[in-house]
């Protein structure tokens, strides 16, 4: 009977050692199939027409699939909702986890982890009606249909990650720091900013990562209110079109296999390499933060 | 002690029968049958957003008469339902753009030869804010509007505004049918707004005094304001009335089709016979659209 406790000890340990190995075994096959699907496209259209062409015009005769005007359009709405959001969180969590009265600290997660469960889909109606009508007014543009409108609502929607995630990460350094600080005289503005943060640094990292992914991803939202025109935005008051939307709004239309259909895969391709590269970079920042 | 152990070795017993009935029941590994197109009493219409509403309304009566038999209606756009077709996962799909050759060709080589119905006649509107005192353009004029040779009101007879263009998705039938009809296939100007419906189209429009858009005649409300079209510069314009549109006055119009395969199962026959009917047409004629027959 004890080798049965053994044996069960063991295919315990193995489940777990699956489990952690699966998550590793997804990632690749997704990236393999991708992969597969992106590279047929290759064969009609050259990687640098791809990923230099100015020109997204899937269903033009003959069609062309520059996907610059996407990228472009990708990297000016996610960085500015990021830089939007960032600031924002991180106060927000500095706030509940180290200033706000109990209470008040309660009633406001609630709140944050209300937005959180709020649908994309909802969140671009309100786009559509209020933010999209009242950006135009408010800039005294032609349109309210522009990268700034999806970036704002990306920003609102990257919250609840970035305030939660930040939040746990402030909890999670010790009291005894913080009495600390207090026994050697520093305020509070003081033990928050030069101890508080300093300790949770790598949560806080996590938490902008998380949210920066929450964008990045986002589709719904973007496809509802950036007017989608495939253009290098000059400014953040122009249209932009982004590689999920794209991806969103033309799969349904594409034959299997086409090359549209292709070109669509590589654009998913793309974004997961930016998305993986994103998160190589920050994990390499972390760590050598932490060696030093 | 012993009972203990004994109930863990149950327990593991348990888990592998379990398991093993999972694997070995034929319906876990089985495929799935392709769709619901597989099913006798059922019917897929996958499609133009523009015809989303004749296809509720065609399904609604057919069921009524038909109550035995479920008509599912989803849009996407034209080109979604032809793809859904040629993939197998629809049996009729609505489009307002007729099917490309290179469509035909591809639903030939998967055994899914088309056939081709037009079932009604679609006018489409020009819109413009009410605002707008523009209040008709030519062919000619709307061409270089949407392909960015004119990008101010002033130069089409308006005020000094600059044009915002809104058209729909890629995946549109719309979109293909204005690109190829009124753009004579040349491209639409790069910063034109690429909008996700006509409802969008529309709300869009109402929402900017520069804007100007394109929507099918069932999607005209009071919120914007519908140009009359005038077939060359000289000629009288033309508003988009139902009597326009059916007498063939009115320049912009397409057919909406439907397509499907040459030997349907009994009930998308039967279907595609009511939806030419007068009944049928009768239902064209109450959502928006002209009865072809």
């Amino acid at each position: 009977m004890r080798n049965l406790r053994a044996l069960e000890g063991w295919i315990y340990e193995r489940l777990v050692a699956l489990s952690g190995i699966a998550s590793v075994v997804v990632m690749v096959l997704i990236f393999l199939f991708l992969f597969r699907e992106s590279v047929p496209l290759f064969r009609d259209v050259s990687l640098r027409h791809f990923l230099f062409g100015r020109d997204w015009l899937p269903i033009s005769e003959p069609p062309s699939f520059g996907i610059v005007p996407l990228v472009a359009g990708t990297f000016a709405v996610t960085v500015s909702a990021a830089v939007a959001a960032v600031p924002i969180g991180v106060g927000a969590a500095v706030y509940l986890a180290e200033i706000a009265p109990r209470r008040l600290r309660e009633g406001l997660k609630l709140a944050v982890e209300l937005l959180a469960a709020l649908p994309s889909v909802v969140i671009g109606f309100l786009g559509i009606r209020l933010l999209v009508p009242w950006v135009k007014a408010v800039f005294g543009l032609p349109t309210g249909f522009t990268a700034l409108t999806g970036a704002a609502l990306l920003a609102l929607m990257a919250l609840p990650t970035i305030i939660s995630v930040a939040e746990d990460a402030l909890g999670a350094v010790p009291g005894t720091y913080r009495q600390a600080s207090y026994a050697l005289g520093a305020t509070r503005w003081e033990t928050i900013t030069r101890v508080v943060i300093p300790a949770a640094r790598s949560g806080l990292l996590a938490a902008v990562l998380l949210g920066f992914g929450r964008v990045i991803g986002e589709t719904m939202v973007v496809l509802m209110v950036t007017g989608n025109a495939p253009i290098v935005p000059r400014s953040l008051f122009d249209p932009a079109r982004l590689m999920t939307a794209t991806i969103a709004a033309e799969m349904g239309e594409t034959v299997r296999p086409s090359e549209h259909y292709h070109a669509l895969f590589a654009v998913g391709a793309v974004l997961f390499a930016v998305t993986f590269l994103v998160n190589l970079a920050a994990d390499r920042v972390a760590r050598g933060r932490e060696a030093r | 002690m012993i009972g203990w152990e004994w109930r863990r070795v149950a327990r593991w017993a348990v888990l592998a029968a379990f398991f093993l009935l999972l694997v070995t029941n034929r319906g876990f590994f089985a495929r799935p049958p392709e769709g619901a197109a597989a099913t006798e009493f059922v019917l897929q219409l996958k499609g133009s957003d523009t015809m989303v509403n004749l296809g509720q309304a065609w399904a609604e009566r057919f069921m009524k008469l038909h109550p035995d038999a479920f008509i599912a209606v989803t849009g996407g756009g034209s080109g979604t339902g032809i793809a859904a077709f040629i993939n197998g996962t629809a049996d009729i799909a609505m489009s307002s753009r007729p099917m490309k050759a290179k469509e035909k060709e591809l639903a030939r080589v998967r055994g899914r030869p088309p056939v081709e119905i037009i079932a009604g006649l679609d006018g489409l509107a020009v819109v413009v804010h009410p605002q707008n005192p523009v209040d008709a353009l030519s062919l000619e004029e709307i061409k270089a509007i949407f392909t960015g040779a004119v990008t101010n009101w002033r130069e089409v007879g308006g005020e000094d505004l600059p044009i915002i263009l809104m058209s729909r998705e890629t995946a549109s039938g719309t979109y293909v049918y204005f690109r190829e009809q009124v753009l004579d296939n040349e491209e639409f100007a790069p910063h034109t707004l690429l909008l996700t419906s006509s409802h969008h189209v529309i709300e869009g429009v109402a929402a900017s005094r520069g804007a100007i858009g394109y929507v099918g005649l069932g999607y005209l409300s009071d919120r914007v304001k519908a140009v009359a079209v005038a077939a060359e510069p000289g000629a009288e314009p033309v508003p988009p009335t139902e009597e326009a549109v059916k007498s063939g006055r009115y320049p912009v119009v397409r057919p909406l089709f439907l397509y499907a395969v040459e030997n349907p199962k009994a009930l998308a026959r039967e279907f595609l016979q009511w939806t030419i009917s007068p009944e049928g047409q009768a239902a064209v004629a109450d959502v928006g659209y002209v009865p072809v027959r």
